[in-house]
């Protein structure tokens, strides 16, 4: 089997097992109800994640989302309850200040040649203190946008509802799979990854695609900002502390190696669902406390972070 | 015939270093044309000023009759000449037909168009001979393999001049072959074929000419048909020196007592095993090829990497693991790359003295200032290290400096055998002279030596024995006067199989 | 005497003067110090006094990045060992047992973290990162999911008493600061730590074991970690597994690189990060008695990290080069 093949192929196994076992004993884990709320809870991770995917896929990590995520959400509320600005025209300003902001922070990351773990951790301070600066205080949002976006679904037999954000999350994940596997911009991001000396001396051209990773991150941070937003119905500074590892986790327990160049976005997919499976164990069981959730995702990371070691022990003894 | 790359006069210096004076090179259409030289000799910073990684500081480069000066590979790619490196320069982690095609995909729509890329990498590489699933990950694939994956890739998008830096180094007899039979494809569609290498064997098998470079000087460029494998080694090793009388040998091993034994030491895939004992007071050099196993087996007997036949003995039976063992044994080691396996850069010129003593030592048995200003102050003294003070940075130091600063750590542990790999590689010539003396004094003093070197003349004159290296097997030991060079270079250049 | 002085003069003792001096024109206040209650109280007292858990974690810090590592788990150690603290009082056991079991837990923290790292050979910052995530479980785990409040004088003591007129939380900074120094400089650990960090294929040559200073290191990260941790659960008379030092991992490696230690290994100075961290303190202080909101501090940090950045990339190198 292909060697990058197997975490994913493990997380996929995982999962299935860990489906079967919680569904074995909580019956009604097994409906489109639960699978519909799965996807709207886990919406703005599973966006958020999308975006990781791609950074750590070029060896790099982006510790600022968590806080792109709290910023878009104060921007956005701000724009729409106090200066009255539409939802959308408000949306759009929002993506692109988080584009920018992600634009920035790859350049950075290019030009003074820092690792981008420092560089990002900037970014995070300047997000999160930008947006505690705009309001410390959460900040209501009331418009019909969103009570409108916030009941729309679709039914699913069996009573489930597919949310609009839950299908936006599945859409994206579509979208980012298709960049990341049938783009130029996908094999570049993977080729970085890979060997970034190669890459350069085969005409990669490193510059811009450092920035549009960075770009395509924050971004996607801001549209998880946005529906977050909208899962909440306020903005709030302090909202999303700690996202950024939780996406980090979805990613790795999806199979990408976190030194870069190996992985897949579906498998980030996995990774995210085997998360919220967890959660929604700990809730179905009642016994349980919340702090478990946290402790089985630390196993899981170190679980496949030894995975992975072993998997690519033999290439890196060659190298 | 016109020839399709010409180098004329390159020049380029680097710091105080003239790393390629006055080189001149042709290319036809059609030849494999093999470049030759040991380590600094050259080889590389000419081949990086062909293909655009190098400007050069003099001289010019002719491609197909015009000056040209590239700004980077991927512009010297674009006209026409491609580059193979041994560390093959492509991404493992994508898959055949994405590294056939990486920069250059063809696309619909936005899109990439997989299918039209993995017919054309099937297509591509049915040319070379190589049936493969092109859509599996290049680095599941052997080096053989991934080496002829990156030729189809350099000749794809140049097409003229292909330059082939060691392909063969970490290839076996079967793979090589295949690799050879795709040089000659490409011989025969008119490319002009640069191919370095360091096993003569593989030279006589494919070049048509050969070029040879010493200390960033070109020696000389011949047909390979009127060349025999000696006068390709004299070419390289030495000047016209080798053949001159050879210097007075040391006086004939008097060696004293047996100070360390080697008994079938060996390592799969790095060196066959060896039998070598060290005398006190003698010194034992080392002769061979780069590749030939020399460097490898210094590693083993220092315990860097771990034999896996044999056994070590001084005084007592030895286990040797890590480096870490071997100096508590009693060894120290001058490593060939100083920058990567020798020198702390940032640490003082003093403090990179005393390293080895006090790791020797401990944590906590700290030598306190004074001591180490004396023992640096020593022994900068005894080697004439020239720093302005001792708390400067080492990367400070010229090569030289470093070379005696390395050797000064060493000897500040007071060792009983001293293994030196290459000590005077890249250092200038009055340097060079004051470390041979020091390893002359040093025998003097009772030590055992192991010197590998690549100047002959410079082991004729402090070995009292001389063993050869060859296809990573020690293939003859020489005594009293039997040391000379022209016995060194014929068992260097004799035929695998035949009798040293 | 006059080489001590100058040694003294430092871009990073400017930086904090400088900030010192900013807060007092912006607070006249700043500089005055008083003497209640057989303690001193002020400004600078409180920059101390805030400044002491991060500059604790940026000793520990310090030797890790020396090594060209970093260590992301010790706010989460720091979680960890305060609930092991407050649990252990509260289930009735001594001070004297409490406090070394906390700071037990840090060392095994550590421990662990340095098997990954020195063992397995896997990236500091990934190895560290299951501590991270897993770490503030565990703490809830060990709390139960509650604030544990405790009453025991002599753990509060730790956080808020103090001795001489001066916090406890100061005086035991400084009693780390200085043994640590003494340790790392009067042994032979600075010198082979900064060899590790330089060059660590040399230093295998030159027969110096990185494994067992490199599980040193971390060991001992995870033990200062585990010391901020019981003085900040001390100080809130209570464990609060999700909130003690949350983020701060993040301050402590930014008070480490402003104390000049490069995150590429090497040189290291733990004295150099204790300032740092005072700096960082400083301007949090700063920000707080002039009046401004304490969201702005978050912005400042950014902009330290940014102008550290330029001013230490290439690009800059080049500049001033030429200039």
């Amino acid at each position: 089997m292909n060697r990058s093949l197997r975490p994913l192929a493990a997380t996929a196994i995982i999962f299935l097992i860990a489906y079967a076992a919680a569904a074995f004993q909580f019956h009604g884990l097994v409906s489109t109800r639960v699978l519909g709320n799965f996807l709207t809870d886990n919406a703005f991770l599973g966006i958020t994640a999308v975006g990781m995917t791609f950074v750590i896929l070029s060896g790099g990590i982006d510790l600022s989302v968590g806080a792109v995520i709290g910023f878009t959400g104060v921007f956005v509320a701000v724009l729409i309850s106090w200066a009255g600005i539409h939802p959308l025209v408000a949306f759009v300003l929002a993506l692109a200040v988080a584009a920018a902001f992600g634009a920035a922070m790859g350049a950075a990351i290019h030009w003074l040649k820092v690792p981008s773990f420092i560089v990002t951790l900037a970014g995070m301070f300047l997000a999160r203190g930008a947006a505690s600066v705009i309001s410390a205080d959460s900040i209501p949002i009331n418009h019909e946008v969103y009570d409108w976006v916030s009941q729309a679904y679709w039914k699913m037999p069996g009573g489930g509802r597919i949310s609009l954000i839950g299908a936006l999350m599945v859409a994206i994940f579509v979208l980012g799979a298709l960049i990341a596997h049938r783009t130029r911009f996908g094999a570049n991001v993977y080729a970085l990854g890979g060997n970034p000396v190669s890459a350069e001396l085969m005409g990669v051209p490193v510059a811009r695609t450092t920035i549009l990773i960075y770009m395509l991150s924050s971004t996607l941070a801001g549209l998880a900002g946005i529906v977050f937003s909208l899962y909440t119905q306020a903005g709030y500074s302090l909202s999303a502390v700690g996202v950024e590892l939780d996406a980090i986790g979805a990613v790795v327990i999806g199979g990408t190696l976190l030194t870069g160049g190996y992985g897949f976005v579906a498998g980030t997919f996995i990774g995210v669902m085997l998360m919220g499976l967890v959660q929604t164990y700990i809730i179905f069981d009642g016994t349980l406390s919340s702090w478990w959730t946290k402790i089985v995702i630390g196993v899981l990371l170190f679980m496949f972070i030894l995975l992975q070691r072993l998997v690519f022990r033999a290439q890196a003894a060659r190298a | 015939m016109e020839p399709v790359l010409q180098g004329r006069g390159l020049g380029k210096v680097f710091g105080a270093h003239q790393a390629l004076q006055g080189v001149e090179i042709d290319l036809f259409p059609g030849e494999v044309h093999a470049l030759l030289g040991e380590n600094g000799a050259g080889k590389s910073t000419l081949i990086k000023i062909l293909t655009g990684a190098y400007q050069p500081d003099a001289g010019t480069v002719v491609l197909e009759g015009a000056e040209v000066a590239f700004r980077d590979p991927l512009q010297a790619q674009a006209a026409g000449i491609g580059t193979v490196y041994q560390e093959v320069n492509l991404v493992p982690n994508l898959s055949v037909a994405e590294n056939l095609y990486l920069g250059h995909q063809p696309g619909r729509w936005g899109f990439l168009n997989k299918r039209a890329m993995h017919d054309g990498a099937r297509e591509v590489l049915a040319t070379y001979g190589l049936e493969i699933d092109v859509r599996a990950e290049l680095g599941s694939f052997s080096v053989a393999v991934q080496q002829i994956v990156a030729i189809a890739r350099a000749v794809k998008l140049s097409g003229k001049v292909l330059v082939l830096d060691e392909p063969t180094a970490s290839l076996d007899r079967a793979e090589v072959e295949r690799l050879f039979d795709v040089v000659r494809r490409l011989k025969d569609r008119g490319l002009a074929v640069v191919f370095i290498t360091h096993f003569l064997d593989q030279v006589f098998a494919i070049a048509d000419r050969v070029t040879v470079l010493r200390n960033g000087k070109l020696v000389s460029t011949q047909a390979i048909s009127g060349l025999s494998r000696t006068d390709v080694v004299r070419m390289m090793l030495g000047k016209d020196v080798v053949f001159a009388h050879a210097p007075a040998m040391t006086e004939a091993a008097e060696a004293g007592p047996a100070l360390a034994t080697f008994a079938g030491v060996g390592k799969k895939g790095s060196v066959q095993p060896f039998d070598l004992t060290l005398h006190q007071g003698e010194v034992v050099g080392v002769a061979g090829l780069l590749g030939s196993g020399r460097t490898e087996m210094a590693r083993l007997m220092f315990g860097v990497d771990s034999a896996d036949t044999g056994s070590i003995s001084m005084g007592q039976p030895l286990t040797l693991r890590s480096p870490r063992q071997a100096v508590a044994a009693g060894m120290g080691f001058c490593p060939e790359d100083r920058k990567v396996d020798g020198i702390f850069g940032e640490l003082s010129v003093r403090e990179n003295i005393v390293i080895a003593l006090q790791a020797k030592l401990g944590w906590f048995k700290a030598l306190s200032r004074d001591e180490q200003d004396d023992i640096a102050g020593r022994f900068a003294e005894a080697l004439d290290i020239r720093a302005a003070n001792h708390d400067m940075p080492v990367r400070l130091l010229s090569g030289g400096n470093q070379q005696k600063v390395i050797l000064a750590r060493w000897l500040a542990i007071d060792p009983k055998l001293l293994i030196l790999d290459e000590p005077t590689r890249g250092i200038d010539v009055g340097a060079h002279a004051e470390i041979v003396r020091t390893i002359n004094s040093l025998r003097e003093d009772g030590l055992a030596l192991l010197v590998i070197s690549s100047e002959l003349d410079e082991v004729v004159a402090y070995s009292s024995r001389v063993v050869v290296m060859r296809d990573r097997a020690m293939v003859a030991e020489l005594k009293g006067a039997e040391i000379s060079p022209q016995v060194i270079v014929q068992a260097i250049a004799a035929q695998e199989g035949a009798a040293p | 005497m006059k080489l001590r002085v100058q040694r003294l003069i430092t871009p990073q003792s400017i930086a904090l003067v400088a900030v010192l001096v900013f807060n007092w024109v912006l607070f006249p206040g700043f500089f005055s110090v008083e003497w209640k209650d057989g303690r001193l109280f002020g400004s600078l007292i409180d920059v101390l006094n805030r400044g002491a858990p991060v500059a604790i974690l940026a000793i520990g810090m310090t030797a890790v990045i020396a090594t060209k590592g970093v260590d992301l788990s010790v706010g989460a150690v720091m979680a960890i060992a305060g609930a092991v603290a407050a649990t252990s009082v509260e289930g009735g056991l001594s001070v004297w047992a409490a406090v070394p079991l906390a700071l037990v837990a840090g060392l095994a923290c550590g421990l662990w973290n340095g098997v990954l790292v020195a063992v397995l050979d896997i990236q500091p910052i990934i190895a560290t990162l299951v501590i991270m995530v897993a770490g503030r479980g565990i703490a809830q785990l060990i709390t139960q999911g509650f604030i544990v409040t405790f009453t025991d004088p002599a753990l509060i003591y730790i956080g808020t008493g103090s001795f001489a007129g001066l916090p406890m939380t100061v005086l035991i900074a400084a009693a780390l600061l200085i043994v640590t120094t003494l340790l790392v400089r009067r042994t032979a650990l600075g010198l082979l730590i900064e060899a590790v960090g330089v060059n660590r294929s040399a230093a295998r040559f030159a027969g110096i074991s990185a494994l067992s200073l490199l599980l040193l290191v971390y060991v001992f990260s995870g033990f200062c970690a585990a010391i901020a941790g019981v003085i900040v659960a001390a100080d809130i008379h209570g464990a609060d597994a999700n909130n003690a030092g949350l983020w701060l991992e993040l301050d402590a490696i930014l008070a480490v690189v402003i104390g000049g230690t490069s995150l590429l290994g090497g040189r290291f100075s733990i004295p150099m990060s204790v300032l740092g961290a005072l700096i960082i303190q400083a301007m949090n202080t700063g920000i707080l008695v002039s009046g401004f909101p304490p969201e702005f501090n978050l912005i400042v940090k950014a902009g330290i990290i940014i102008a550290i950045l330029i001013l230490q990339s290439p690009v800059a190198s080049r500049l001033f080069k030429r200039a």
